[in-house]
């Protein structure tokens, strides 16, 4: 680590905690920063904005699944509608692509207003199939109304132009989505540590006593349920862009279960879990067509051990882990000035 | 570096058998799992086995084949991440591949923009409508099946047909291209029905299609498990137009499912099936009979007609390649315009600058079920 903490004047808890979320959010700026010295060619590339992106939407599905304790199995409804949304409006109205992505962005911000309303009143399982069924609705009329959205085969989406320069080639996407992950997760990470953030938490642990606090349950869990939504549609906008071409899989339950998949597997309630979640299982597949038809049983394998031994998920597994040794080693940075 | 170092000994271990001698890269993603594997398995094994053969038989212009083959589940992101790394890290000289059509269209961008011949394996005809320079592809189109069961439903005396279609894309794909051709074809389409992909029973709309007046013929735009039941029903109402499906269901399967029901149904296919109780004389009987033979005697599974398209584009891939005599993009794509009269699995196929199918409606034979196998309507 090039930065180092011991020259920043030691305070409260309150501006120590604020440190600790900038430090991650340094690594991570560093770690986009140098990714590219081993990113050999444009491939490398697309994964690593597969990565950013899925990163995106992990980052926001986890305000509400690991903070709020609330599931969504149809958040892949809200990226979809992100991603046609803007691809509709810019393919077949001639909106700018910055402007239909605003427009379907906040979109999908309002209906997921309107559905949050009254089905964040349910709750476990109950929830989790009114988000199944909202999913599964979205993939069907996506399919089916093939006049406007290409149907099952898709359609394609114009590329994005931002004041009239084409968003083209991938090292520009690269560093694009690689800001957009930065901030999203320095607005998440403000977001956790902002008293509607512990009011989540509160949440998190029983709603009943959080309400006993005079925590307005209902409000919180959708105003999180919203920002999650605005997360997912915009990379779903970003993706669609990006490719050039959509199709209604990526708003098919099944996308919803990997991006569940990655914010558990990451590990729920760390915001860095779920860019690690979604960095590992998307880049995964590509390291294990090595193993041609056994490609799957491997991904299986490999997320069953994990669950296994690291229940908690990758991130706060590995931090434990890895903790102390890094406290150290920062410890002695602090001591030895350099 | 650790994931450079990973990519190279991934890339080794395929690479183990290449000879000294720069070997010709062919590409190729396919559904080999997923919602399309039925299409994706045989196209794979039918790639890997003739990859072999031609390997076996000293390759072509003193080179070896390689072939660098990626599942992509049917899903259009990943094949589209697939074909960027078979051009960008893998180098492929040309692509077949493609088992579905969108996951073809996510390919296409990336193909010409790269300048590398694609051959895709997937059926709609807007892979090749509008002409685009670096892609070509195999299959027959939906649109060459409607044409066909309109021509034949003319030959029986029917003017007024009936449509029952699914939802899933090839369905939807066929009904459009159906709607559009049929007028041309002097067919009116008085009913138009669907059902869903999940349907256990179409008798409703079966049902619709019955007391709709005039109705003289009806075609199935359907594919999986829906045209079976569609079958069944269609006999348990008791409808007596003649029932026409479409090349989507062109296997063993679908007569095996329907039982009995399917007695007396027609609809396209391609030489393939009827490989055996083709003449002689028939110019496919060669291709398909040979086909046929080395896969099932490999694979000891039924050929299908989609691991026939496969092969089809891999030999029109190395007979453009020898033409060209060397791997030269520009020269390959040039001589795989140029091919005419080339016999494959599909048909004969003749390329052009405006045709990248090269297929025309002779390609398809009218097969009827009869006593559970395939008759072919002369």
């Amino acid at each position: 680590m090039a930065f180092s903490a011991g020259a920043l004047p030691s305070a409260s808890s309150k501006a120590l905690a604020g440190l600790a979320r900038r430090k991650g959010l340094a690594a991570l700026a560093l770690a986009i920063a140098l990714l590219p010295l081993a990113l050999p060619n444009n491939y490398t590339y697309e994964i690593a904005i597969l990565v950013g992106l899925n990163a995106i939407v992990c980052v926001g599905l986890n305000l509400l699944v690991g903070y709020a304790g609330q599931i969504s199995l149809g958040h892949a409804g809200f990226f979809g509608l992100g991603a046609y949304g803007s691809a509709i409006l810019a393919a077949r109205y001639g909106w700018p692509p910055l402007a239909s992505l605003a427009a379907a962005t906040a979109a999908v911000a309002l209906l997921a207003w309107a559905i949050g309303r009254p089905i964040l009143r349910l709750r476990g399982h109950y929830l989790a199939m009114a988000t199944l069924g909202f999913g599964i609705i979205v993939s069907i009329v996506l399919a089916t109304e093939d006049r406007i959205t290409g149907g099952p085969d898709g359609m394609a989406v114009p590329p994005l132009t931002v004041l009239g320069f084409a968003v083209s080639g991938e090292k520009t996407w690269y560093w694009l989505v690689g800001a957009l992950l930065i901030a999203s997760v320095w607005v998440a990470q403000n977001l956790i540590a902002s008293p509607r953030g512990r009011a989540l938490r509160a949440l998190h642990g029983s709603e009943f006593a959080a309400g006993a606090l005079g925590i307005d349950a209902a409000r919180h869990k959708l105003s999180i349920f919203v920002v999650s939504a605005v997360f997912a549609a915009a990379a779903g906008a970003l993706t669609a862009h990006y490719a050039g071409f959509i199709t209604p899989a990526k708003a098919s339950f099944l996308h919803s279960i990997e991006l569940v998949t990655m914010v558990v597997f990451g590990g729920m309630a760390s915001t860095y879990g779920a860019v690690l979640g979604a960095a590992v299982l998307t880049t995964l597949p590509q390291f294990l067509t090595v193993f041609k038809e056994y490609e799957m049983v491997l991904l299986g394998a490999v997320m069953m051990l994990t669950m296994i031994f690291m229940p908690q998920g990758l991130a706060p597994t590995l931090a434990r882990a890895l903790g102390p040794a890094l406290e150290k080693l920062l410890a002695a940075a602090r001591r030895k000035p350099v | 570096m650790n994931f450079r170092t990973l990519l190279a000994i991934g890339g080794l271990s395929i690479a183990f058998s290449a000879p000294a001698q720069e070997p010709i890269r062919v590409g190729s993603f396919l559904a080999v799992t997923g919602p399309a594997a039925f299409l994706g398995d045989p196209e794979q094994k039918t790639l890997e086995l003739y990859i072999e053969k031609l390997n076996a038989a000293g390759g072509l212009l003193g080179r070896k084949f390689q072939l660098f083959a990626y599942d992509s589940a049917g899903d259009a992101e990943k094949a589209r991440g697939y074909v960027k790394r078979l051009i960008e890290q893998d180098k492929v000289d040309v692509i077949v591949g493609g088992s579905t059509t969108g996951e073809t269209m996510a390919a296409v961008p990336l193909a010409e923009a790269a300048g590398t011949p694609f051959i895709s394996l997937a059926g709609a005809v807007v892979i090749v409508e509008p002409v685009k320079k670096w892609v070509f592809k195999t299959p027959h189109t939906d649109r060459m099946a409607c044409e066909k069961v309109f021509v034949d439903m003319r030959a029986r005396g029917a003017t007024k047909a009936a449509l029952i279609s699914g939802s899933g894309g090839f369905d939807r794909s066929m009904r459009a291209e159906c709607l559009k051709v049929a007028a041309k074809n002097g067919i009116q389409i008085v009913a138009d029905e669907s059902y869903g992909a999940g349907d256990t029973d179409m008798t409703a709309q079966l049902t619709k299609i019955k007391n709709t007046a005039g109705v003289q013929a009806v075609l199935n735009a359907g594919f999986g498990q829906g045209p079976a039941i569609v079958t069944k029903n269609y006999r348990q109402i008791g409808i007596s137009a003649p029932l026409y499906q479409s090349h989507g269901v062109a296997s063993k399967q679908y007569v095996k499912l329907s039982g009995d029901a399917a007695e007396g149904v027609r609809l396209p296919a391609a030489a393939l099936l009827v490989a055996d109780t083709l003449p002689d004389s028939d110019p496919q009987k060669k291709v398909v009979t040979g086909y046929k033979r080395d896969f099932e005697g490999r694979f000891k599974q039924e050929v299908s007609t989609f691991g026939g398209h496969a092969y089809d584009g891999l030999m029109l891939a190395v007979e453009a390649i020898r033409r060209a005599g060397s791997t030269n993009k520009a020269a390959v794509r040039d001589a795989l315009e140029s091919i005419r009269g080339y016999v494959g699995t599909g048909g004969v196929v003749n390329m052009s600058a405006q045709d990248h199918m090269g297929l025309d409606l002779s390609a398809f034979r009218m097969l009827e079920v009869r006593n559970g196998d395939w008759m072919l309507v002369k």
